[in-house]
């Protein structure tokens, strides 16, 4: 293509396009350039059959790559006149194949039937820019509240509306408001807890990321309402792109005045900072987050004093979470009878969860409250994927509980839920089929409320340690009779006697697998197999003779070499020595070879003598 | 700012901006840079149509950012947003697809309805 | 040395965690070295011992010298569902480290760390400040090479 001309028509010179009369374009083309002095801007080339045969004469225009179809040599006038000589294309003649999508509306279940409150914004504004956040009716109303309204009649909308604390507790938000604004004690604070750390929740980081303007108006909705001067965002460092834009809105609040003293030349004034965790689940727990702010290691305190009343530097202090600030300036400026028509008689609104795990449709999405898990899960969750069943949900993280098919009817609300065993959490939602093993599953839970236990007192550092020990034994083969029992008796004692909501909730997981799948734990306890087999301990491998056609892949791939046999005998695995890697199960090209439940019997005889001796 | 009437003045302001209409953009392709969609590539997107629309010397159409949409399962995730036209979401993009969205869509006007996650 | 770094901040002690990760981000061995703990003890006015305490409290710091780069993997249920237990095989047997372990060229450190919060596209990693998401064994072997060849043209 030549280099000093500006533009190229490619001109359709197929049998089909010459048919339909592409050289009368052509000549029309060169006429008309010629007419309007353009001839040297504009280079024609003759190409190859384009494809779209029955749509021609076709032509594409370089550089835009603007394609059109059926064009009649009345038509070039146009295209000269408009797209060559003005730059604008000739929407006529451009491809029509758009009309069925466009006037039939596409839409999904997953959006369709959301009811979005705080997550009103994200995924629709530039984060980064607060002139997009005020465009859609942002600060009005922090604006509204701090000039015409007291900080009393704030805080008896909040409570009229009835939310309730969306990190987890549940505590109605306009009480605890009514706790710190009723402590005369000065100055105040508010915090934000961002430390978002429950396995499976990350709706905060997307708030943060998404809206941050929206969690800072929330914010200062608070400090006006509760009386602080000074706020603080604590998020955790694993979220370095929620720290950006969280700073970023500050900074940009500052400078249009909604921050900082006399915020609209009232007596308000309020100013807010951002402190970062450091990688510490239990910071999340309130009393340990504000020690970290004070850079000190994040341990909780007993509670009472409760921060309302001696909080940061003791004095009084909100901690409230993102989620629930971002619901605020939507309540303020809709007003809380519209909030509270949303949701059920004790849990109202809606509120964010996390969909993930073996879910087809992961990700966040936004309902009101009281619809049954069964919707969320296959209505919007879109059902299982890979096209495997359901098995149970972990509702709530790590300190939540495990529901199954028989609770999909549930209604999601705070009490609901909590009757059931789990809880509503932060919102994650861990969906699993039918191959995940719940003692596994437990197991893995505990592992990590072992990790992050922060070792302060003794029934969560000691006792769920001892839980752990007897879980990792009876996935390996070595859980006694009796061991059921005292997981439950440990899992109680240990609820009951922590001191932060860590250890009060850490043993959830695997009370409520014992209570909705016994079957699993009695059959890796007494039958010394894992029935969905992925306890490697308590299953085997074999092959079927009838399907073996003698190959030998299996046994070339073994690494401990112990598949012997021919090609007439067939092959068998030596049980003793399998290290159950799978390499054979993955090389077996007539899918004979298969994971057994339960141990093989030669390695059972073993276990048995071991255990007598 | 200092009052409501300040506010009020701001938002007139900013909602004629993000207007297509008064901006002299003719579309608006709206890329979201959360960590997830960041995470599964949309940086390199967000390369590729700056790229595609400066090859093709198109200049009435504006690249920009916004959070996660909240469904991860198909990020990175990119609205075209046109005037009068239903904004079409199209999901799990990658540097080809984001070629195609330009030369057919963004070009041509012909929504490629295999990418299409959501039209509304 | 480290006075570049602490002068940022007032001498306050609620800017220790904040100052600490200035000082881990900036060194080139990705820890807080005891010359940094006595450096941060004078500044602020308290003692080696409780700072020590908080850097030993939380995950992300590190007392002992790590690799060039980090690679967090994450390890929480629902990267577990989805498979995060191969990639750690993966990644320990192509960089012949375990969990916490350092290579021996110094390059990369492996650590199973808690929820990275971007579990609708699990399994994830996140590498120095990277998130790297969706992934598979041979994702992350890609990942890896990449950074790793990068490193060898930067020295």
């Amino acid at each position: 293509m030549s280099q000093n001309k500006r533009m190229d028509v490619l001109l359709c010179c197929g049998s089909g396009c010459i048919s339909a009369g592409a050289k009368k374009l052509k000549e029309k083309i060169i006429e008309l350039s010629k007419k309007h002095n353009i001839e040297n801007e504009i280079n024609i080339i003759e190409t190859g059959c384009m494809g779209p045969c029955n749509l021609g004469p076709v032509m594409t225009i370089y550089p835009e790559g603007v394609f059109y179809q059926k064009v009649k040599v009345e038509d070039i006038q146009e295209i000269v006149e408009e797209h060559f000589i003005k730059g604008r294309p000739v929407k006529r003649l451009m491809s029509q194949g758009d009309n069925k999508v466009i006037s039939e509306k596409k839409e999904v279940p997953f959006f369709q039937n959301q009811v979005k409150v705080a997550l009103e914004n994200c995924g629709y504004l530039n984060p980064e820019k607060i002139e997009e956040y005020i465009a859609l009716d942002g600060y009005e109303a922090l604006v509204t509240s701090i000039l015409e309204k007291t900080p009393e009649e704030v805080i008896q909308e909040i409570k009229d509306s009835g939310l309730r604390g969306r990190g987890g507790g549940g505590f109605p938000t306009g009480v605890k408001w009514g706790f710190v604004q009723a402590n005369k004690n000065k100055p105040k604070y508010v915090v934000c807890n961002a430390d978002e750390g429950d396995p499976g929740a990350f709706m905060d980081r997307s708030l943060l990321e998404g809206d941050p303007h929206r969690v800072l108006e929330g914010m200062l909705i608070a400090a006006y309402a509760v009386g602080a001067s000074k706020g603080f965002f604590y998020i955790r460092a694993e979220y370095p792109l929620a720290v950006v834009r969280i700073k970023n809105a500050i900074e940009q609040a500052r400078e249009s005045g909604l921050l900082g003293e006399n915020i609209f030349g009232t007596d308000f004034s309020f100013d807010a900072e951002v402190r970062m965790g450091a990688g510490a689940f239990v910071c999340g727990e309130e009393t340990a987050l504000i020690n970290s702010i004070m850079g000190m290691r994040g341990q909780p305190n007993p509670k009472p004093p409760y921060p309302a009343n001696s909080g940061a530097w003791q004095k009084p202090t909100l901690v409230n979470n993102v989620e629930t600030l971002a619901n605020l300036p939507t309540i303020m400026r809709k007003g809380a009878k519209w909030f509270s028509s949303m949701g059920t008689e004790t849990s109202k609104g809606t509120k964010v969860f996390a969909l993930t795990g073996d879910i087809k449709n992961t990700g966040l999405v936004e309902v009101p409250m009281g619809i049954s898990l069964n919707d969320l899960i296959f209505n919007i969750g879109g059902g299982m994927a890979e096209g495997k069943k359901f098995k149970g949900v972990q509702l709530g993280g790590p300190s939540g509980g495990c529901l199954t098919a028989e609770d999909l009817q549930t209604q999601i609300d705070y009490e609901s839920l909590k009757a059931k065993g789990a809880m509503m959490g932060s919102g994650g939602v861990i969906v699993m089929d039918d191959t995940k093993c719940m003692v596994n599953v437990a197991k893995f839970f505990l592992e990590f409320t072992v990790d992050e236990s922060c070792g302060k007192c003794v029934p969560c550092r000691v006792g769920l340690k001892q839980m752990y020990n007897i879980l990792d034994n009876i996935t390996k083969g070595k859980g006694k009779k009796g061991d059921i029992e005292r997981l439950i008796t440990l899992g109680e004692s240990i609820q009951k006697l922590s001191l932060c909501g860590l250890g009060q909730s850490a043993p959830n997981p695997v009370l409520s697998t014992i209570k909705n799948f016994r079957e699993e734990y009695e059959a890796h306890i007494n039958d010394k197999m894992c029935p969905t087999c992925v306890c490697t301990d308590l299953y085997h491998i074999e092959i079927d003779k009838d399907k073996c056609i003698g190959c030998s892949l299996c046994s070339r791939k073994c690494p401990v070499t112990c598949i012997t046999g021919s090609r007439t005998e067939k092959y068998t695995i030596a049980q003793v020595d399998c290290i159950k890697c799978g390499n054979c199960i993955e090389v077996c090209p007539v899918s004979a070879i298969d994971k057994i439940p339960g141990m093989s019997s030669e390695v059972l005889n073993i276990a048995n003598n071991i255990e007598e001796d | 700012m200092k009052t409501l009437a300040d506010l009020k003045k701001i938002r007139e302001q900013a909602q004629k901006n993000m207007s297509l209409r008064e901006s002299n953009n003719r579309i608006k392709i709206v890329i979201g840079m959360g960590t997830s969609g960041i995470a599964m590539g949309a940086r390199e997107v967000m390369k590729t149509f700056l790229n595609e629309l400066a090859n093709r010397k198109i200049d009435d159409v504006l690249v920009t950012q916004t959070g996660e949409k909240g469904l991860s399962s198909m990020e990175p995730v990119v609205d075209i947003i046109e005037e009068g036209k239903p904004t079409i979401t199209y999901g799990l993009v990658n540097s080809e697809k984001a070629k195609r969205i330009v030369s057919e869509h963004i070009v041509n006007g012909k929504v490629i309805e295999e990418f299409v996650v959501e039209a509304k | 040395m480290y006075e570049n770094i602490l002068n940022k901040y007032q001498p306050d002690k609620d800017n220790l965690i904040y100052i600490l990760h200035d000082i881990q981000d900036n060194d080139s061995q990705n820890y807080v070295s005891e010359e940094a703990i006595n450096a941060v003890s004078d500044y602020l006015d308290i003692s080696q011992s409780h700072i020590y305490g908080v850097l030993t409290f939380y995950s992300m710091f590190s007392v002992k010298p790590r690799g060039k780069n980090i690679i967090r993997l994450c390890d929480s249920p629902p990267c577990f569902l989805k498979g995060s237990s191969k990639l750690y095989k993966k990644i320990s047997k192509m960089l012949n480290v375990k969990n916490g372990q350092t290579t021996k060229d110094g390059k990369f450190t492996l650590e199973l760390v808690a929820c990275l919060g971007v579990c609708g596209n699990a399994p994830v990693a996140m590498i120095n400040n990277d998130i790297y998401a969706d992934l598979t064994e041979e994702k992350i072997e890609k990942i890896i090479k990449k950074i790793d060849k990068g490193d060898d043209n930067v020295s």
